[in-house]
């Protein structure tokens, strides 16, 4: 298991020094984005995950929509809600035409996240947010397509445990292509520009 | 009979050290989630004194447990969460606990808690001294405003 972390952690470094580069050329006339734009960098969104009503879901029931795509789990009480009430402010300076997006907040963390509990998680944020819950097989497919790493910290004595997870937040558009690239760090305004745009012009780049 | 009164100026000594009463308490809330989960609680600490104040533990009737936890992220973009033992406020200064910084970490309600209530925390410094902090409760998805 150490070889596959070390390279994912390794793809995930790139990742990041990818986008530092891209916002690096960020006074590019042609390049109307705030967020650091992987077009053509990462692939499609793909999934087959259980959602928060319990129903098995694909990356297509979520085509014609953006998705914003976000890995966590519930029992994190800080930086995940944290990212879900910034995505929720974000949602509503968007006003009426976020109805057009859905926050995709994936557990990392499926033995205690079940679809119940991510149901009353993720609506306690937002009602354009779905929980997405699975076999650890599937979100670990997930998770690598996105070069997105997570581990279990040594648990405590009364059997809790921690996890260590990517903070990324990746944004794909209607057809389900990668876009956007944010961190919980971007300011929110980044953040509705940028779906404004993509909302607006449907296929702006 | 010198030892019996050697503890009782210790004690003395103790009781007129008091980090606590120089340490204010603002801005404290408690982000709520649902269910069971694990509440996190935010609060800027302002230490007064010429001498640094040290927080040793948290504790609360409202939790089964209180920790004080500190979540970092590293360069590769991973968030980590880790708890710490002792939270030291430098002479004169303040240190928020602030979403994705130092946080409370509230764990198992002894009782249902909904947003607008206030939970009274106990934040007990090294000297034994004391700090009871009222906490505002809000749901999950505040936005913290400072």
């Amino acid at each position: 298991m150490k070889l596959p972390r070390l390279a994912r952690l390794a793809s995930l470094s790139i990742l990041f020094a990818a986008s530092l580069l891209l916002a690096a050329c960020h006074h590019d006339e042609s390049q109307p984005w705030q967020l650091s734009d992987i077009s053509g960098h990462m692939p499609d969104l793909a999934f087959q995950l259980t959602n928060d009503e319990g129903k098995a879901v694909t990356a297509a029931d979520y085509r014609g929509k953006i998705a914003v795509l976000y890995f966590g789990y519930t029992h994190c009480p800080d930086v995940c809600p944290l990212t879900l009430a910034h995505l929720h402010v974000v949602l509503q300076k968007l006003g009426k035409p976020a109805d057009n997006v859905r926050i995709l907040f994936v557990s990392v963390d499926p033995t205690r996240d079940t679809p119940a509990v991510m149901h009353d998680y993720v609506k306690a944020f937002d009602p354009r947010a779905v929980g997405l819950t699975g076999s650890a097989t599937d979100i670990e497919a997930l998770t690598k397509r996105y070069r997105a790493a997570f581990t279990r910290e040594p648990g405590a004595a009364d059997g809790s445990y921690e996890v260590s997870h990517s903070s990324g937040i990746y944004i794909f558009d209607e057809s389900g292509k990668a876009r956007l690239l944010a961190t919980p760090a971007d300011p929110q305004d980044k953040i509705v520009h940028d779906l404004q745009l993509m909302l607006g012009s449907g296929n702006a780049s | 009979m010198p030892a019996l009164l050697f503890v009782g100026l210790l004690h003395i000594g103790s009781a007129y050290a008091k980090q606590a009463n120089h340490v204010t308490a603002e801005h404290a809330w408690i982000r709520l989630l649902p269910g069971d989960l694990p509440a996190a609680g935010y609060v800027t600490l302002q230490n007064n004194d010429a001498k640094a104040a040290t927080i040793a533990a948290v504790q609360t009737n409202a939790y089964t447990s209180a920790m004080i936890h500190q979540s970092t992220q590293d360069a590769d973009g991973m968030s980590h969460m880790a708890m710490v033992d002792h939270l030291a406020i430098p002479a004169h200064a303040a240190v928020s606990l602030s979403p994705s910084g130092y946080h409370l970490m509230l764990e198992h309600a002894s009782h249902p808690v909904k947003p607008g209530d206030s939970v009274n925390v106990t934040l007990r410094f090294a000297d034994g001294s004391e700090l009871p902090v009222s906490f505002l409760v809000r749901p999950a998805n505040a936005v913290d405003t400072n």
